[in-house]
């Protein structure tokens, strides 16, 4: 009987230790927060080029990540692609003529949504827009438009 | 000519059947948890030989593949200045691929050939067709416990190996290499997602875990019943669970990450 009881209690160990490496993953290695998932809004914005941009991309304003861009998708009408970012619940308080532009962390880095804060008096609201958009900068056509340039400068001399 | 044709069929056959026993054998596995639902200390004695005899052996190797994962990933990633990368990438690694597969083969190696043995062996001195002769289900009552230890021990072995891995991987890179502690889990935290990184590794390591029990049960149920046969069969379980487990993880990568 003795025998038994260490047995179990081994085998409850055994699953508890388990049960707890599961919680660990869950909690300090993703981060899963399953209040953060559901309180929010969305917010879209409407660009030109998103680049690099993917879902779960973050958002960010002043540095700080208020969100993470929840869908990509392209506009049949408007030729322009749109973009749906989920706000965090506690940044209610966004102007309404708040600017959105596409940023390259470092030079190599991932690529994010950066908001600038407007002056409006007025905040945005669940599925609000935003209407003073920044593409982002595709390398190549940059390269492209500096060769342009020079190109056209050396024939004029 | 003839003979070689007569072989190769007879070849095909053979394996053909065996798949159809391996499959009977295992509905005949799955179904008989309405005998251990009455009798739990049954799956808990299997739980007991299964998981947590396996469990020091998978802590010790997460702790020392996590270590080596911070270690090199160090070395490599402190070359295009982005250490600070290095949690994310310890993290993803083991619970994306190394946890489960590692965790798989260990317990293919550890538990896997100790069911074979056992059941080779209850086969090679007649106690399953004792139990036969009682009129008590050798299937149901030896192997069905067996296979549910298996199956619910791989999945938290899996969980233990990548959380002392991340942990190793933490020890090495930030306290002896100097990672910032913050980057190190920021990164981690921001990057793995619960349900597409975390809940893909559990569903492999509990794929991993049906297939392996599958296997070393099976192996050792149809053993040809002398000392040579088991350990033919103790031998087959450890190939053929490994095949299993990284052929099986390469089509749940592709089905997994493949979209993204």
């Amino acid at each position: 009987m003795q025998q038994s009881k260490t047995l179990e209690l081994l085998v409850g160990l055994f699953v508890a230790f388990g049960i707890v490496a599961l919680f660990f993953l869950a909690m300090h290695v993703s981060n899963l927060n399953p209040l953060a998932a559901e309180a929010g809004y969305t917010i879209t914005a409407r660009f030109e080029n998103t680049g690099g941009l993917k879902i779960k991309s973050p958002v960010n304003i002043a540095g700080v990540r208020i969100g993470r861009v929840s869908d990509i998708y392209f506009d049949l009408e408007s030729y322009e692609s749109v973009v749906e970012m989920r706000i965090e619940e506690q940044y209610k308080t966004l102007p309404d003529d708040t600017s959105a532009s596409i940023l390259t962390a470092g030079l190599l880095g991932e690529q994010y949504v950066g908001l600038t804060a407007g002056g409006s008096d007025e905040f945005l609201e669940d599925g609000g827009t935003i209407d003073f958009t920044q593409s982002a900068l595709v390398l190549e056509s940059l390269i492209g438009q500096f060769l342009y340039q020079n190109k056209s400068e050396s024939k004029q001399e | 000519m003839i003979r070689i044709i007569n072989n190769l069929g007879r070849g095909t056959l053979d394996s053909l059947a065996k798949l159809g026993r391996s499959a009977l054998f295992l509905t005949h596995a799955v179904t008989g948890i309405t005998e251990i639902l009455p009798r739990p200390r049954l799956l808990t004695k299997q739980l007991y030989f299964v998981g947590v005899l396996t469990f020091l052996i998978i802590v010790i190797s997460g702790l020392f593949v996590g270590m080596v994962l911070g270690l090199q990933g160090y070395y490599t990633l402190s070359d295009f200045g982005a250490e600070e990368s290095l949690g994310i990438m310890v993290a993803a690694s083991l619970v994306r691929e190394l946890g489960p597969v590692v965790a798989g083969l260990l317990f293919a190696g550890r538990a896997g050939s100790a069911l074979t043995a056992e059941i080779g062996l209850m086969k090679a001195t007649e106690q399953l067709s004792g139990m036969e002769m009682m009129a008590v289900d050798p299937i149901k009552r030896i192997i069905t416990p067996r296979f549910y230890a298996g199956f619910i021990s791989l999945p938290l072995l899996a969980a233990l190996f990548s959380a002392v891995g991340v942990l190793g991987g933490q020890t090495v890179g930030v306290t002896l290499l100097g990672v910032d502690d913050g980057a190190f889990w920021s990164q981690m935290q921001a990057k793995l997602d619960f349900y597409d990184d975390i809940m893909n590794g559990i569903i492999k390591s509990i794929v991993f875990g049906f297939v392996a029990s599958w296997i070393a049960l099976f192996e050792g149920y149809d053993t040809i019943p002398t000392s040579e046969g088991v350990s033919r069969a103790t031998t087959r379980t450890v190939v053929n669970s490994s095949f299993a487990i990284l052929g099986l993880d390469f089509l749940l990568t592709a089905m997994m990450f493949g979209d993204n």
